[in-house]
């Protein structure tokens, strides 16, 4: 476990990360993680947050070594979209039983990645580590080593089992099998002076699709989404891009940084959710590649394009205005969404009487404050009682939030909108920002409301 | 009379198969006013959770004991402490149930003994119910997970009580939705009886708007009614799985048992009927007559479609059982039966062979069956092998009241016999002028222009 435990502490101590330089020495050395609280806790574990970062990653098997819970309970459950390959979507699991506890899982796990290359063949196999099987002393590396020795073909360890930590330290340690075992391993078959790497972003109901034709009409080229829609040999060749750009918060930040010390491709944190949002990051990637080499007319192009998209998507949301301008809204959500979502909202008159900032950086809680002038709608921890308690009150016209407080709002008999993984719509880019409005619009005009509003007439004073 | 065989692969492909842990929550799921409470590491707790939300969509109580490498290592103990403490203070339940996981098996904790050091550190908890089942991941399934927490359930909670002649228990297995059992009350009311059933889904997770927001389950069966089980006149359980939970209860309390493998099918309503007027010493009501004929109608209608028509069947045992007989029943060949665990019904099962594996093994075996079913997970086989798919089981995430399917009693047959029938006859053959070819050899014209 020694391995284990030397990476989460590297993981911890990221430089590119500001909270982290801000921190003394000694705190640190305690790591990033939030203590959780037994049973007052949420979220997934670590081993979850390294499926959530790689399973995009549409083209190669992802084996999942332990009990069945780990892959049973929970396959086939997220939206990343592919526009190729499916293999991404079966579930392969070792499910191992009693007698391997007793023995070790190492020659199950063997046997189980020949079977997988033997019917699937795919150009590499992902293994997950699990609680049980790093707790009963399974080298997964070793395996792995072996088996990509045997069988001639990438047999990549991903080494976060679940109990070594919460969701995101997961996305960080699968960014880190990346960079072990896959960055660099191949070469692309040309380079351009537009070649550009994205970070963190899924492709959650497709969302990559909504800014992708801005890059083409750019003659932007995405060498490597990672890992959203992405293909094992994208992933591999991605050392060779010019510039990054890091979206999801911090998630795979390790990535980002190590991408730029060791390669020389430098990135910057932005996101697509937001239409000033999106025009700044287009800059950005613009501004960067100029920087490293394209030719200066690029950022030109790119301010002609952003002009032509904004004028586009605001007439396309002007029909909106009127009708949700006032509106207030609980947006219930973490880190790097809440501030570019707020600040698309703002632009068209919605009111945002509260939102979350419990998975906010400080930084993101500063810029939340910029925009909404004071700090007096920030919740730190909004517990469902008390979500419940302002729905039921008709103190937000609307929740934004993720599956979980899905009920709350719903029980209250109040409009929610989902903007979390399990989303079926896609709300990236200029376009993402249109249907925002509209589905915003669909569900508080929804007829529905005034009827089930209505309590039954023998309930009536 | 099947054989019962166990894959042989090293990699499961696509699961059929959930853990015992979050089956064991589910049945905790069914009390009242109860919060689960996971000892492992918190993804076990949200996963489960996730699965649930997407099955029932509803808000689901479940919490973790939140273990890390170190708290594992050194014994799971604090954790569970806290865990209870923050519970009770927050949400102040009349029961916690705490199901093991992998890890925390793996390590070895005594939880039993754990919970009775708790108990003496904090007579704060006074009567908070404390129901502990021991569950490791590796081994059994779902059902199994679901069978046993009953059972802790009724051993811890339950004592000997005056009978009462009218009063019955009902233990419904994790196969059977909140329709299934809002079904089975009404059935046994309508003779008079007054029936407890535990765990009760159709009291917790049937979508009700509740008045006020809850931290914990709001509706179920509640640990008084579960005590007053001691003094029933009859345990009725539905499903192999509860035969442990019937038994225990038996033992304990003195309180006989009666098993219905399957309440899906004409027989088997007709013994439970006829078991339920001599509890009751009363006429099967008018309304079953004429609803057992409606069934015995649908029969005669479906038959015709359904007679020779290939199935497969992945589910949980109890399932597997509970709608592979009625396709049996129907004139339907069980062409490929998948299952996750052991279980006496499999190899009563009519069919060859019942196959202890996952939805690849399904898919392989499905192919040119005129029907395949099982959760929602084989959409996708479904889809890529093109043929009709019905669901079954949990989870259904991908249709809306899943939890208001019925299949039990003489209407929920009828309506799943039609069901059934309807797929069929939306997928007729239909014949075209090459549908009777003869043989090569015996195609003269065909001989003749090769000469």
């Amino acid at each position: 476990m020694s391995a284990l435990t030397s990476k989460v502490e590297a993981v911890f101590n990221e430089p590119g990360c500001d909270v982290n330089q801000g921190k003394s020495d000694k705190e640190r050395k305690k790591g990033c993680a939030k203590q959780l609280t037994p049973g007052a806790a949420a979220g997934g574990c670590a081993f979850d947050g390294a499926k959530i970062a790689l399973q995009p990653i549409v083209d190669v098997a992802h084996l999942v070594h332990g009990p069945i819970a780990c892959e049973g309970n929970s396959w086939d459950n997220r939206h990343a979209a592919s526009s190729g390959p499916k293999l991404y979507r079966t579930g392969f699991t070792t499910d191992i039983g009693d007698l391997d506890v007793v023995y070790g899982g190492e020659k199950r796990l063997f046997r189980a990645i020949r079977e997988i290359i033997e019917k699937y063949d795919p150009p590499a196999v992902f293994v997950y580590q699990t609680c049980v099987t790093a707790m009963i002393g399974d080298d997964i590396e070793a395996v792995c080593k072996a088996a990509a020795a045997k069988f001639g073909k990438p047999v990549i360890p991903v080494n976060a089992p679940g109990f070594a930590g919460s969701k995101n330290l997961g996305n960080k340690l699968g960014g880190e099998a990346l960079l072990d075992y896959v960055v660099g391993t191949q070469e692309p078959e040309f380079t351009t002076p537009y070649d550009i790497n994205i970070y963190g972003e899924y492709n959650l109901a497709g969302e990559l699709w909504q800014v992708k034709p801005l890059f083409d009409a750019l003659g932007i080229r995405v060498l490597a989404n990672i890992s959203g829609d992405a293909r094992y040999s994208d992933v591999a060749r991605s050392h060779r891009a010019k510039a990054a750009m890091m979206v999801c918060s911090k998630a795979l930040i390790n990535i980002a940084r190590k991408m730029e010390e060791r390669y020389g491709i430098p990135y910057f944190e932005g996101s697509f959710y937001g239409i000033s949002d999106t025009s700044e990051s287009l800059r950005n990637i613009a501004k960067l590649l100029v920087q490293q080499g394209a030719p200066q007319e690029l950022l030109v192009r790119t301010e002609a394009l952003i002009a032509q998209e904004e004028a586009r998507a605001w007439a396309r949301i002007e029909p909106y205005r009127a009708r949700l301008s006032g509106k207030r809204v609980l947006l219930i959500t973490g880190g790097v969404k809440s501030w570019s979502v707020v600040s698309a909202l703002q632009e068209i008159g919605i009111e945002v009487m509260g939102t979350s900032t419990k998975k906010s950086t400080k930084e993101d809680k500063a810029r939340i404050k910029e925009i909404m002038g004071d700090e007096s709608h920030m919740f730190d921890d909004l517990p469902p009682r008390e979500m419940y308690r302002i729905l039921k009150n008709s103190e937000a016209d609307i929740m934004l939030s993720g599956g979980r407080s899905q009920f709350v709002a719903l029980k209250a008999k109040t409009p929610w909108m989902d903007i979390n993984q399990e989303r079926h719509h896609a709300y990236a880019g200029y376009e993402g920002m249109v249907e925002l409005m509209k589905q915003i619009d669909l569900l508080i005009y929804n007829p529905i409301w005034e009827q089930v509003r209505r309590p039954a007439p023998w309930e009536e004073l | 009379m099947a054989t019962v065989t166990h894959n042989k692969k090293a990699c499961a492909v696509n699961p059929l198969k959930m853990s015992a842990p979050i089956g064991a929550a589910l049945a905790f799921l069914g009390l009242d006013k109860c919060l689960p409470l996971m000892h492992g590491s918190q993804g076990c707790t949200a996963f489960g959770l996730v699965l649930f939300v997407r099955h029932f969509r509803e808000t689901i109580p479940l919490q973790t004991t939140a273990m890390n490498e170190v708290t594992t290592i050194l014994g799971g103990l604090d954790n569970l402490e806290q865990a209870i403490l923050n519970i009770y203070n927050r949400a102040r339940p009349e029961v916690i149930g705490i199901c093991s996981t992998g890890l925390t098996e793996t390590k070895g904790d005594d939880v039993d003994g754990y919970l009775k050091l708790i108990r003496k550190r904090h007579p704060e908890l006074g009567d908070t119910a404390l129901v502990y089942v021991s569950t490791p991941d590796y081994q059994g399934a779902f059902q199994d997970g679901w069978g046993k927490a009953s059972t802790r359930i009724l051993t811890t909670l339950c004592e000997p009580r005056p009978r009462t002649a009218w009063q019955v228990n009902v233990l419904p297995g994790c196969h059977l939705t909140v329709a299934d059992i809002e079904e089975i009350r009404e059935i046994i009311e309508s003779f008079g009886l007054y029936p407890i059933i535990a765990p009760d889904l159709s009291g917790s997770l049937d979508g009700h708007i509740p008045e006020t927001f809850l931290p914990t389950t709001l509706g179920g069966a509640s640990v008084e009614k579960i005590r007053s089980m001691g003094g029933s006149a009859i345990t009725i359980a539905i499903g192999e799985q509860m035969r442990w939970a019937a038994e225990a209860l038996q033992e304990k309390t003195g309180v006989p048992y009666r098993l219905f493998d399957r309440l899906t099918g004409l027989a088997a309503n007709d013994e439970f009927l006829h078991l339920l007027s001599e509890i009751a010493k009363d006429e099967i009501p008018l309304k079953y007559r004429r609803q057992r004929s409606q069934l015995v109608d649908a029969m005669l209608d479906a038959h015709f479609y359904c007679g020779g028509k290939k199935v497969a069947i992945g589910a949980e045992p109890d399932l597997l059982w509970q709608i592979g007989s009625l396709l049996t029943d129907l004139g339907c060949e069980i062409e490929a039966a998948v299952t996750t665990t052991h279980s006496v019904l499999l190899e009563r099962m009519t069919t060859e062979e019942v196959l202890i594996g996952d939805l690849e093994d399904l898919e392989q075996r499905a192919a040119g069956c005129d029907l395949m079913v099982t959760h929602s997970h084989g959409r996708q086989a479904a889809e890529r092998l093109g043929i009709p798919f019905l669901r079954m089981g949990i989870p259904m995430f991908d249709r809306l009241g899943a939890a208001h399917k019925l299949s039990v009693g003489y209407r929920g047959t009828r309506d799943l016999v039609f069901e059934v029938g309807n797929i069929f006859l939306d997928n007729l053959h239909e014949n075209d002028p090459d549908s009777w070819p003869l043989p090569p050899e015996n195609d003269h014209a065909q001989a003749e222009t090769h000469h």
